[in-house]
């Protein structure tokens, strides 16, 4: 996109802030590879500002195979409201191997339907990220190496959308973290460790959220 | 459609690798070379792509993946890139004449067949096996 066509987008933004009175609450896209923690931290902004969860936690990967959005979750920092709209989406992968599923104990039936809802579901969260996200919140299991290429690729289209977004390095509580990792791979992006299955470091989180997407 | 010449052989002859031009590539619409990808792909062909793709068209070909992920047929793709980082430097004149990032080898094939695949920011590694 030419400089022109950025400034095109900015004034639109600008101008749609300005008549919309900022009653629309932005809708948050959290992002990352399967088994990263994003429904434990869905479910952690969601129950510690509304009460609700947004949907079931798992050890076996893409336990999320839909997009589930937690509408009007209203964070409060330095005596400022924001209120956002989280979408919790599936896992992004390239392949997906129902064989997989078997290793969790499921009859082949189950595993093969499994895989396709699951198939569904990325195709769906590629969707919301072009089309129905304003910011995105990408996950990263801390643990894990994070120079792969499905988050190599992640990252660069939504830099390319333009859309803002926080890095969470999350497991900071398991023994093999390192947030340093994370930053090493995205040293563009703000990174902020956390652990939402311990809730720790939750108010960075929190004020980071409110900086970024308020 | 400019369509991939084909070659008869049999999986045992070996793995097929597709090294295709940028200039190939260029005269494209994101679906013609998303389809040419996965239709060489799912043959159990290797291609690897001189200029890569864009964002948009990466995002669009994990969508069309998953599409077509079938068990026993399909389970989806391995792909491999060298980093971004430096290409999308495009600096301010690049932005004010609209130039997008050049592009970067990337590395396609069938996830069943590319057991590992490694890489740095000047080497991609893989290890190919036949069908």
């Amino acid at each position: 996109m030419g400089l022109l066509g950025s400034l095109r987008n900015s004034i639109s933004r600008v101008t749609e802030s300005l008549f919309s009175g900022d009653s629309e609450p932005r809708r948050i896209g959290i992002y990352g590879p399967p088994n990263a923690g994003k429904t434990t931290l869905a479910n952690r902004i969601a129950r510690d500002w509304t009460g609700d969860a947004v949907g079931p936690e798992s050890q076996i990967p893409h336990e999320t195979r839909r997009a589930r959005r937690k509408e009007n979750v209203e964070i409060k920092r330095n005596g400022k409201s924001v209120s956002i709209d989280i979408v919790d989406t599936p896992g992004v992968t390239t392949k997906v191997d129902y064989t997989e599923f078997l290793e969790h104990d499921m009859e082949k039936d189950e595993a093969v339907r499994r895989s396709r809802e699951a198939t569904e579901g990325v195709a769906e969260a590629m969707h919301w990220l072009r089309e129905d996200v304003d910011g995105v919140i990408y996950v990263l299991d801390s643990a894990e190496d994070p120079f792969t290429q499905v988050n190599t690729m992640l990252i660069g289209i939504i830099e390319s959308r333009d859309l803002p977004v926080l890095i969470f390095a999350n497991k900071i509580d398991l023994d093999d973290s390192s947030v340093q990792r994370i930053q090493n791979a995205f040293p563009q992006h703000e990174t902020v460790p956390l652990s939402a299955l311990e809730g720790d470091n939750m108010d960075e989180v929190y004020g980071k959220i409110a900086e970024y997407f308020g | 459609m400019n369509r991939m010449p084909e070659i008869e052989h049999s999986a045992d002859d070996g793995v097929e690798i597709d090294l295709i031009s940028g200039e190939r590539m260029r005269n494209k619409t994101s679906m013609e070379k998303i389809r040419m990808i996965l239709d060489d792909v799912r043959k159990g062909n290797i291609v690897i792509l001189e200029e890569g793709l864009t964002p948009d068209e990466e995002s669009r070909l994990i969508e069309v993946t998953m599409t077509e992920i079938n068990p026993d047929d399909f389970a989806g793709i391995e792909i491999e890139s060298f980093p971004r980082a430096a290409a999308n430097n495009t600096g301010l004149l690049g932005r004010l004449i609209g130039a997008e990032p050049t592009g970067k080898l990337t590395v396609i094939g069938p996830a069943n067949q590319i057991h590992s695949l490694q890489r740095d920011e000047t080497l991609i590694r893989a290890l190919i096996s036949q069908r």
